[in-house]
């Protein structure tokens, strides 16, 4: 058994750092629903790495008072796999923005899910640029009106999600900016989970980007147009409960239970732990409803794991124990 | 076992220069490679030099196809792979055509004859066959139907399929040049033995053919003579023959074991560096971890988490890769962690050389990052030392908490030599910074007084968490810090801890005169070159010429103006248009620097160099 771990609460992870967002903006959510999730994390504090890269999110781990790294535009993943690699006993946590893992860190984003490292990713999307102040991401819709985009952006969006699956991502959960409780479970249910975990935040940006996500995750609006899925539960929403999704050929359909003799029985049932990422890729792709919670957990080897075993049979294989063992095997000779 | 019966008069050498050459399909750097480790365990100094080409396998018989290997063995002390070549072997027209210009006049060319059909003549560009139209007069030449002697020499041998037979008679060459120089067969066949454990008719064909091609030379009337070269006058001790890259990995496992750091890799393959990958990939036994990442920049920034987390993390490239890495270098320079870059230079710029040597990466080195952005810079200067580079550059970085570049370059890289073996046990110690428990008052930024290193506070450790990051960081606690005085501060902080290096590493060594006339100055991979030919102009006569050859370049060693005060001039000698000169210019203004460059991706020729000094001096 582990040594019991200390009793933290949220201010045990506050660090003395001003906080220094935009009054308004969804990045103090997040902030403090990691806050109040590491203490149910059951990990040590000093054990905790948070690794960031550039741009408003990545200004994250100063405010926490674990270790971390703000290191440089788009290489957080890069970073944190060195770290875990080098110790794999760590809890290692990415943040990133939609720029940072998706423009300049595109290619590091891809491959650190295409490894299955045992890590953590949050990934802040508010559709645009923010510490620049305000030109087009990635992100960005065709038409967005930005700072470098005045006539209206040509470049179509990158999905996250759609992306992240591409790349093998195991473990993928999107979830609004504004629903704090759900926000908390989802950092837990990360950390357990064994492999990448990615996690898209509809972050909204209030000062460049404000009200992009409004027409899903309004309050007025967000049981109508949200599905909020949960593993081996019907795919069931709205505010009466009464909205579903059923397959339809190879296409999602939106379903009203009681109407043409739908029921209950008819829905879809949510498997994210599924290895095919077809129905995960028709979710992360569906825009009404907008799909969050945890949409994909598919369990698999990390590439800790893989190494470890790997590094044991090379060990129990070897004649070699410290380096002199090498450097005097073999084609030596003396000269006397 | 044979032993050669030599009825002939046997001349006695002190050093020999032989190339094999072939299409890049003939195994000329398995040939060389045998050749050299045989001679090695006769006793001889040896130095090799591989030269192929950047395509894998260009078209058969094509002059850019060609590949080739020299080794350089002796009864002196070997410094380079050497020059130009006393035999030549060629297995093909284009081998001959784009190599004859190395072969000294008067001396040796071995053919296969069989390889001189009109075809593979035409392919080599040769209007008519060489060895025809006496464009070979000034040259011996030796011509042995190699392909058809192999042939024969196997007819008896089950199992073997054409392609098999044709691709051994780098063996029967290989065979002839071992009884020409006196070498016994056996390492060889030992190394058949165990390569081809379990196909036992590819030993018997390799030996059969190695065998056929030391009687044929034996029996051969048109050898006129034969050599032998007396083992070499070395120092005492366990040897073994050791490539640059390999030697660079080993210091690496070796600092390793001495510091307890467990060593990270995080690399990207690239031309002429991968092989340091390849090396330490195999070592896991002894808790190496490798990353071959998705690319340069995360090579590099995936060795500062490995850092970060308390891991001896290093990262290998070559120049375009050591450009894609600058930004997060100077991310590691400015959170003050330990990390090695290995720069093994090739031809730039851009893609430029991929396999050729160059020491055009130094002012990159030196310069190559956003804002005042200082690293610590050292080269390596054979192969065999690049051993004790890599180690230097493990203990500088863990011991200063600032990164260390260590150059290379593809010459001594992928060039060998003997290395007489050192015990990690009398390895110099390695300290380090590592703090472990939480001491009232503590920050991340406390420094030594005298290195200016900062404390490492390993992820882990209680009460130690901490954030760095790139932002400017408050002198103290490091926290972000835009404060004007404390930025100047933090530059000159970060530069002058480099600085203070100097305290800590050797003095600058002159060699040959101590005062003189001239004084020859190199860094990293031309040592041999340029010991070479100041050693001959002493030999020659002109003791008043020294030679002081750099391993550290930033800092300089604190005697260097001291020496350089000692000569009337001064030359400065680089495989680039003039960057380590600038380097002594800007510290040393007082002096006149002459230069002596060369930028064709070759190493420096031991006559140029003996041309360009005795002009120098009377």
């Amino acid at each position: 058994m582990e040594a019991a771990i200390k009793e933290y609460t949220y201010k045990d992870f506050s660090s003395d750092q001003e906080v220094r967002w935009c009054p308004g903006c969804d990045d103090y959510v997040i902030l403090r629903a990691m806050q109040k999730a590491l203490p149910e994390m059951g990990v040590k504090k000093e054990d905790v790495v948070f690794i960031s890269g550039i741009g408003c999110s990545s200004r994250f781990p100063y405010y926490m008072d674990t270790y971390g790294i703000h290191s440089i535009h788009g290489r957080a993943p890069a970073v944190a796999s060195g770290v875990k690699l080098a110790n794999p006993d760590l809890s290692v946590w990415v943040i990133t923005g939609d720029g940072d893992s998706m423009a300049i860190g595109g290619n590091h984003f891809i491959h650190v899910l295409r490894r299955n490292l045992d890590l953590n990713i949050v990934l802040f999307n508010n559709e645009i640029y923010g510490l620049t102040k305000g030109q087009f991401s990635p992100t960005s819709l065709v038409g967005q009106k930005t700072k470098s985009s005045p006539y209206g952006n040509t470049q179509p969006p990158f999905s996250a999600g759609e992306l992240a699956l591409g790349a093998q991502a195991r473990f993928f959960a999107r979830i609004s900016g504004n629903t704090p409780k759900e926000m908390t479970q989802l950092f837990i249910d990360a950390e357990k989970f064994k492999g990448t975990s990615l996690i898209e935040v509809l972050q909204n940006c209030p000062i460049f980007n404000d009200g992009c996500f409004t027409k899903f995750t309004d309050k007025a609006v967000r049981e109508d147009r949200q599905l909020f899925v949960e593993h081996g539960k019907p795919m069931i929403f709205g505010k009466e409960k009464d909205k579903g999704l059923v397959l339809n050929g190879l296409k999602l359909e939106v379903v009203t239970i009681g109407e043409n003799g739908i029921t209950q029985e008819d829905l879809l049932v949510h498997n994210a732990k599924e290895k095919d990422p077809t129905l995960h890729q028709m979710l992360v792709r569906s825009e009404y409803p907008m799909v969050t919670g945890i949409i994909r957990s598919f369990d698999d080897a990390t590439l800790e794991e893989r190494e470890d075993a790997l590094t044991e049979q090379v060990k129990s294989d070897s004649l070699f124990s410290k380096a002199d063992d090498l450097f005097f095997s073999g084609d030596v000779y003396s000269v006397f | 076992m044979i032993t050669a019966i030599k009825e002939q008069k046997q001349e006695v050498l002190e050093a020999v220069i032989i190339r094999f050459v072939g299409d890049s399909g003939d195994g000329m750097q398995l040939t060389g490679t045998q050749f050299s480790d045989t001679s090695a365990m006769f006793g001889n100094d040896v130095a090799t030099f591989p030269n192929y080409p950047a395509e894998i396998r260009a078209p058969q018989g094509s002059l850019y196809g060609v590949s080739g290997f020299q080794v350089h063995i002796g009864s002196v002390e070997i410094s380079t792979p050497g020059d130009n070549v006393d035999l030549l072997v060629a297995m093909n027209p284009a081998g001959l055509k784009t190599n004859l210009h190395a072969l000294k006049p008067g001396h040796t060319v071995i053919v296969d004859t069989d390889a001189f059909s009109k075809k593979n003549l035409e392919k080599a560009q040769y209007e008519s066959n060489p060895l025809e139209d006496g464009s070979l007069e000034n040259y011996r030449v030796i011509e042995v139907a190699m392909t058809s002697l192999t042939k024969e020499a196997l007819k008896e041998v089950k199992g073997l399929d054409n392609k098999s037979i044709t691709r051994s008679k780098n063996m029967f060459a290989l065979g002839m040049v071992y009884w020409m120089y006196d070498r016994s067969t056996d390492y060889t066949v030992e190394f058949f033995n165990k390569k081809f454990k379990s196909k036992p008719q590819i030993i018997e064909a390799n030996t059969k053919v190695l065998n056929a091609g030391f009687y044929f030379a034996e029996t051969l009337e048109l050898i006129p003579n034969a050599y032998t070269i007396a083992p070499a006058k070395m120092e005492p001790g366990t040897y073994r023959i050791i490539m640059g890259n390999t030697a660079t990995a080993w210091g690496f496992l070796a600092a390793a074991e001495k510091s307890g750091r467990e060593l990270y890799l995080g690399s990207y393959p690239i031309t002429p560096a991968s092989d340091i990958l390849h090396e330490l990939v195999k070592h896991k036994h002894f808790g190496v971890k490798t990353l071959q990442a998705e690319d340069e920049i995360a090579g590099i920034t995936s060795a500062i988490g490995a850092s970060f987390a308390g891991d001896l993390a290093i990262t290998t490239t070559s120049g375009p890769g050591l450009a894609l890495k600058g930004e997060a270098l100077g991310l590691a320079m400015m959170i003050e962690l330990p990390l090695v870059v290995v720069n093994v230079q090739r031809g730039g710029p851009s893609t430029g050389l991929p396999t050729k040597t160059e020491q055009s990466d130094l002012l990159q080195a030196m310069y190559g990052r956003n804002g005042e952005s200082q690293v610590i810079v050292i080269a390596a200067s054979t192969p065999a030392n690049c051993f004790d580079f890599a180690y230097e550059a493990a203990k500088l970085t863990l011991e200063h908490m600032t990164p260390v570049l260590l150059l290379t370059d593809g010459y001594i890289a992928s060039g060998s030599a003997p290395w007489k073996i050192r015990s990690v046990e009398n390895m110099p110690e390695i300290k380090n910074n590592i703090v472990r428990e939480v001491k009232e008052n503590w920050h991340p930024y406390d420094r030594n007084d005298d290195s200016l290193a900062r404390n490492w506070a390993i992820p882990g450790t209680p009460g130690l968490e901490h954030r760095v990051g790139g932002l400017e960081k408050d002198r103290i606690s490091g926290n972000v810090s835009y404060a004007p005085e404390n930025h100047e501060y933090m530059t000159k902080i970060r530069a002058e801890k480099v600085k203070r290096v100097q305290n800590y590493i050797p003095n600058l060594e002159t060699e040959f005169a101590q005062e003189g006339d001239l004084l020859v100055i190199g860094w990293g991979g031309t040592y041999g070159s340029l010991y070479s030919a100041v050693k001959q102009m002493n030999e020659e006569g002109h003791s008043n010429i020294g030679f002081a050859h750099f391993n550290y370049i930033n800092p300089l060693p604190k005697n260097t103006g001291e020496i350089l005060k000692k000569f009337q001039k001064i030359i400065v000698c680089e495989l680039n248009s003039g960057q380590f000169v600038q380097v002594l210019r800007n510290n040393f203004d007082a002096f006149e620097f002459l230069q002596f460059n060369k930028v064709q991706g070759l190493p420096f020729a031991n006559s140029e160099l003996i041309q360009k000094f005795k002009s120098l001096v009377k």
